[in-house]
């Protein structure tokens, strides 16, 4: 009974990352057409920092795998384990978002903001969008820590870790992709 | 497959040689003078790239499709990816017709603005 209870939170909350894609889906599709409507100003490969970009993608490449091994830590009843991974989880996605931060405020300081051109409005608007969802899973992150050093490794716990490592699994599929179309396409073209 | 230490590993190798090959790509594309790599076969190599690795990670960190049937966040997968290739690939279609169908009067003026430059 307490199984099926699960699977059905599992597969609800699959359904909301699956409405998340969608509109992750109409982000890409507005970058894409407005990629190059950049009014006369600065295009992608002008003031994309690949190395730069290339660490960002890996700091949350390895958080989304130390965030896999939580959960599998966290059906072992290993409680020192999961917060361990979680922390790392926690601080290399808190390193993932902060130099985004920077090149954002980095590409403002330079005057290409937001209301430059159509190009860097839908930048900012896709980027941003998967920056706030990073934002909200770094908070949920640091409350179910909290959680879990309160309470244990319950059979909700797991379950919190489990919906937690979904999202987080869930925003680094959403990043491979604006890594390869917004930067790697950015830079090459 | 089950949830073991392995598959994490072997998604994370995967994932990295992955990301790293769609990169050196194109920072051989970008740094060569002569072009050794055309736009035309470029773009498509780092987007299948990418659905490569979009497929390790969902098999090696999201487990998708290992459950008992029925499996229906394979099913709302599917039928998600399908709205999201339609979304993206008929925004592409739709406005480049547009801007190739454009008023006589916006072509006078493209023309002079291209001429102009």
């Amino acid at each position: 009974m307490h199984e099926e209870k699960n699977e059905k939170t599992f597969l609800g909350f699959w359904i909301y990352l699956m409405t998340d894609l969608l509109m992750f889906a109409g982000l890409f599709a507005a970058f894409i057409v407005l990629r190059n409507n950049t009014f006369g100003g600065v295009g992608g490969s002008q003031i994309f920092n690949m190395p730069f970009v290339l660490v960002e993608t890996l700091f949350l490449l390895t958080s989304s795998f130390t965030c896999g091994v939580a959960l599998l830590l966290a059906h072992e009843k290993k409680l020192k384990g999961v917060i361990a991974m979680l922390c790392t989880t926690f601080l290399l996605g808190a390193g993932f978002l902060g130099m985004e931060l920077y090149e954002f405020s980095h590409l403002f300081s330079e005057g290409h903001t937001y209301q430059k051109s159509a190009f860097l409005s839908s930048y900012f608007a896709l980027v941003g969008t998967h920056g706030l969802h990073i934002t909200a899973g770094l908070l949920w992150m640091l409350i179910l820590i909290i959680f879990i050093l309160k309470k244990g490794l319950t059979q909700g716990g797991i379950r919190k870790i489990t919906l937690m490592s979904l999202f987080w699994h869930f925003l680094d599929i959403v990043w491979i992709f604006i890594f390869t179309i917004v930067y790697l396409m950015g830079v090459a073209l | 497959m089950t949830k073991t230490l392995k598959t994490y590993i072997a998604g994370f190798i995967l994932s990295l040689i992955l990301t790293f090959l769609a990169y050196i790509l194109v920072l051989i594309h970008v740094n060569s003078y002569h072009e050794q790599i055309p736009h035309e076969i470029l773009l498509p190599i780092i987007l299948i790239i990418a659905l490569i690795q979009l497929f390790v990670q969902l098999v090696f960190f999201l487990h998708l499709g290992q459950e008992p049937a029925p499996r229906w966040n394979v099913v709302f997968f599917i039928s998600t990816f399908g709205a999201v290739v339609v979304v993206i690939v008929a925004s592409i279609w739709i406005m480049n017709h547009l801007n190739y169908n454009m008023t006589p009067k916006q072509i006078m003026q493209y023309i002079q603005d291209q001429s102009s430059l």
